[in-house]
């Protein structure tokens, strides 16, 4: 090794801003800048309750368009993937990632028992409990607390958004939360906090300590931060929405020497009692632009095949629409998976049994925690078991 | 090191209410903390009000539908299912404020403090306003009575019963939530009973119900009064014997005993004292007040070890910042929005387990928020910060659609700037009277509970010299947004 990354990188970057580069060489150049091998997870929240039976949907299935008589989604329109099953028309992006191979989709996915509030049912996927047990801390959380023993930077998850969610907080370890790496928070303060800060030192009084070490790593994980999203900033097109703008810095830091291994997401509100069509069309439109844009942007740097994101929402909805044009809570739910590495594609398990319902209720065949317990091992390197608290069977898509 | 008495009159203040006010600063070095204690437990023996935040056209709406309904075998037109459902949520928002609002002025600071700890121990989520509002009713009156009766009448209030299921528990079928939940977070605490008894115990519970108007009701032809086993003990219980056989295990009184140290005196439990208290609290027939008063005038209450080390939850914080500047804000709902962005909004506790408090609280974004707060009631600073959202509270609606729409929560926006006037004549009064060079330290040693504080000249280099008035103020506010301050 001759040169260090970071070193490397800069070069790299003053290279580019040159104007001797004709621009469509530039893509090109970063081709070689950033070794292989850093996997890291995107997880994206569709919060609310995403209506999983219109978004891959059975299109081949009486039962299906009989339960929704307004709902339900036109053959014609759909995006057919296979005869029977189509995406949601305005999923373009994620067909194009299918015919691509890089997507997946696992079907019925859930828990037992399922809680039916948005709250509980959140936290129940955000912490991987049980349905009867109320855990404090999140399942990213816990991977910090494994993986980062003793780090000074908690740089190792990040979430895009103003606050931080219970799935990234563990016991020790806490994940960083910005919306902005310019503005993690406000600095109206920041000379007085830094001033507050060089005064303190640690004495007998334990959460006195504790607050400052917080404060502490807060302000040098915002410089980090913001340092290495500055590194090497995505110069691709996004769309201008929150969804799009999230993950533009995601990329920016994916091409950065950051060492975050996890981010997180969210995107809402997919609680869609009435007047689903509009709702659902316009959330999906921004999904599938903002990922569109993510992922082409991530091959072209070469970056696609060390980034897995899979998408999850606390529960599904009702098979039967409802008489305001919309549908109620539901249980089990599918879940996307893209990546450029992906080892199963496609449509990965049955579509639900409609025929075989829980008073009115899709039943769960894989349980969330089976597919937690995956990327934990294959993708993230982790001991799975120590982080869920209980061996699950893992699945064969990474 | 003997600690004055100023520093224990304020940790009493903290932990036994929400902190000192502004119209106790002249007193604090003078009381005992023990006549201090006299003066607080008086003040909470009256009878709390009844606090009435519905809509008065939402019971006439609720009450008529229910009645008509029953009459006519009508159900609920899906229009007026959801003009009650946003009413509801607009009367759990006005319960929220008004609350707070006698927790920030109450005398009462020993009763509304209890039953803010009930509140999380009881903790209930139910979007009917009603239910939520005879159930805070329920607790405030027993707050420092007898556990068992507030136990009992918690067990059947509509908000709990429904939002643990019990509706559905029935003969056969029985739905065992309640009767869990009831021995693992109520009572006993886990791993003291056996799924046996869970089972036993939710079968005397069937039949229990409430009515559209909260009341209770027990659907005769709906409970199973066969014989049931329930820890060791046999008969044809139904559930309130249950209840008491849960109150004679001593196992109750200890974990009340030990939640209620670890809320009150320290996150890290010393066994022999709850050991102590849970022995006294069973021995007095679970007397709340008994209890408290056996940890408020202990001296080991006092001890160092004890005093600045809890972190202050949401609540405490906004509420004790108040107390000592009494402000107006000209947009209430700001304080919904901080609750919110500080992770506690009152009668939305995360599940019936409660809010789980101590170092929870604290994350790079929660900590960074808390020490701007001070900054933000000072000026009409933006407020830039989105809370997560809640779709129990949303119904799916995102904020700018509502401010669109111009109903519900308009948080996002228009509260976005806090707009306090703070009245800060008693308080300027007060420390006008000292002489300058001494200011900070006699304010930090108010404001604060930690043995160390931030220094004098860290806080005098940004506060604003122009005149006795302004260095007063914006110390008091740098004060504020310390992590010092964040603890009580």
């Amino acid at each position: 090794m001759l040169i260090k990354r970071k070193e490397f990188l800069q070069l790299g970057s003053l290279a580019t801003a040159s104007f001797m580069v004709p621009k469509f060489l530039k893509a090109f150049e970063r081709v070689d800048l950033v070794p292989p091998g850093n996997k890291v997870m995107v997880i994206l929240q569709l919060s609310g309750g995403n209506d999983g039976l219109n978004t891959v949907i059975p299109i081949h299935n009486d039962i299906y368009y009989r339960e929704r008589p307004r709902l339900g989604v036109d053959k014609a329109k759909a995006l057919a993937l296979t005869d029977e099953v189509g995406l949601h028309p305005a999923l373009i992006s994620l067909k194009e990632l299918y015919d691509d191979g890089s997507l997946g989709i696992l079907n019925s996915v859930g828990y037992p028992n399922p809680d039916r509030s948005h709250f509980r049912s959140m936290d129940i996927w955000q912490t991987g409990s049980a349905s009867s047990e109320y855990i404090t801390t999140g399942w990213v959380g816990r991977y910090l607390d494994a993986q980062c023993h003793g780090c000074d930077k908690p740089t190792y998850a990040l979430e895009i958004d103003d606050l931080l969610s219970l799935a990234l907080k563990g016991e020790n370890s806490k994940a960083i939360a910005m919306k902005d790496p310019k503005r993690l928070f406000g600095t109206s303060n920041e000379k007085f906090f830094k001033d507050v800060m060089s005064n303190h030192k640690d004495g007998d009084e334990q959460t006195v300590d504790y607050l400052y070490k917080t404060m502490s790593e807060t302000l040098s994980s915002a410089n980090y931060i913001f340092e290495q999203s500055r590194a090497h900033p995505s110069s691709a097109d996004y769309p201008k929405t929150e969804l799009g703008n999230g993950l533009k810095t995601i990329a920016s830091l994916i091409f950065s020497d950051i060492n975050t291994k996890v981010y997180y997401i969210s995107l809402g509100s997919f609680d869609t009692h009435v007047n689903q069509e509009n709702q659902q069309q316009r959330l999906f439109t921004e999904l599938s632009d903002a990922v569109k844009a993510f992922t082409a942007d991530l091959k072209n740097n070469n970056r696609f095949n060390d980034v897995l994101m899979f998408t999850f929402s606390e529960f599904g909805r009702r098979v039967s629409q409802n008489a305001s044009g919309g549908t109620d809570h539901g249980t089990a739910n599918n879940m996307f998976l893209i990546g450029g590495a992906l080892k199963q594609k496609g449509i990965i398990n049955p579509m639900p049994d409609l025929n075989d319902l829980d008073e009115g209720d899709l039943k769960y065949k894989i349980d969330f925690k089976a597919v937690y317990a995956t990327v934990l091992k294959n993708w993230l390197d982790s001991d799975d078991s120590a982080i869920l608290g209980k061996k699950y069977d893992h699945l064969s898509f990474c | 090191m003997a600690l004055s008495s100023q520093l224990k009159n304020q940790h009493l203040m903290w932990r036994a209410g929400f902190g000192p006010n502004v119209g106790q600063l002249s007193v604090l070095d003078g009381a005992s903390p023990d006549s201090l204690y006299k003066t607080l437990q008086k003040a909470s023996a009256r009878r709390p009000q009844y606090i009435q935040a519905a809509d008065s056209s939402l019971q006439g709406l609720m009450l008529g539908i229910q009645d008509v309904g029953r009459l006519q075998k009508q159900e609920m037109s899906p229009e007026q299912r959801k003009e009650i459902r946003q009413k509801s949520r607009e009367g759990i928002k006005s319960l929220n404020l008004y609350w707070l609002q006698e927790m920030v002025n109450t005398d009462a600071q020993l009763r509304e403090k209890m039953a803010f700890f009930w509140h999380g121990h009881f903790a209930c989520r139910n979007l009917n306003v009603f239910y939520q509002q005879q159930l805070l009713d329920v607790i405030r009156q027993n707050a420092l009575g007898n556990f068992g009766n507030l136990l009992h009448e918690v067990s059947k209030t509509g908000a709990m019963l429904n939002f643990l299921n019990n509706n559905q528990n029935k003969k056969d079928h029985p739905n065992e939530n309640f009767a869990r939940e009831v021995m693992e977070l109520f009572t006993m605490g886990r791993a003291n009973y056996s799924e046996h008894d869970v089972k036993e115990a939710a079968r005397a519970f069937t039949g229990w119900g409430a009515n559209a108007r909260g009341e209770f009701v027990l659907r005769a032809f709906q409970h199973d009064d066969a014989g049931k086993t329930v820890l060791g003990k046999t008969g044809n219980f139904d559930g309130d014997e249950v209840l008491d056989i849960l109150l004679d295990q001593k196992q109750t009184a200890k974990f009340i005993s030990q939640k209620i140290y670890r809320f009150f005196v320290n996150d890290n439990v010393d066994h022999q004292k709850v050991e102590w208290l849970a022995d006294r609290f069973y021995k007095s027939s679970y007397d709340i007040g008994k209890l408290m008063e056996d940890i408020f005038t202990s001296d080991w209450f006092y001890d160092e070890k004890n005093i600045g080390s809890r972190i202050k939850s949401p609540i405490e914080l906004l509420v004790g910042m108040q107390r000592m500047l009494p402000m107006k804000l000209q947009n209430e709902e700001a304080l919904l929005l901080l609750e919110r962005v500080l992770g506690q909004v009152l009668f939305y506790p995360p599940n019936v387990a409660g809010w789980p408090g101590g170092k929870n609280w604290i994350d790079s974004s929660t900590l960074m928020m808390r020490m701007r707060i001070p900054q933000l009631i000072n000026d009409t600073d933006d407020f830039n910060i989105k809370p997560k959202s809640d779709d129990d509270q949303m119904m799916g609606r995102n904020e700018d659609e509502v401010k669109i729409k111009g109903g519900g929560l308009r948080m996002a926006n228009a509260a976005r700037v806090i707009n306090a006037q703070v009245d800060w004549s008693e308080y300027l009064d007060y420390y006008n009277k000292v002489a300058r060079e001494q200011l900070v330290n006699d304010m930090a040693g108010v404001l604060l509970q930690t043995k160390k504080t931030v220094g004098a000249d860290v806080i005098g280099k940004y506060a604003d010299t122009t005149s006795k008035e302004t260095f007063i103020k914006t110390a008091t506010i740098q004060i504020m947004s310390t992590p010092e301050y964040q603890l009580c």
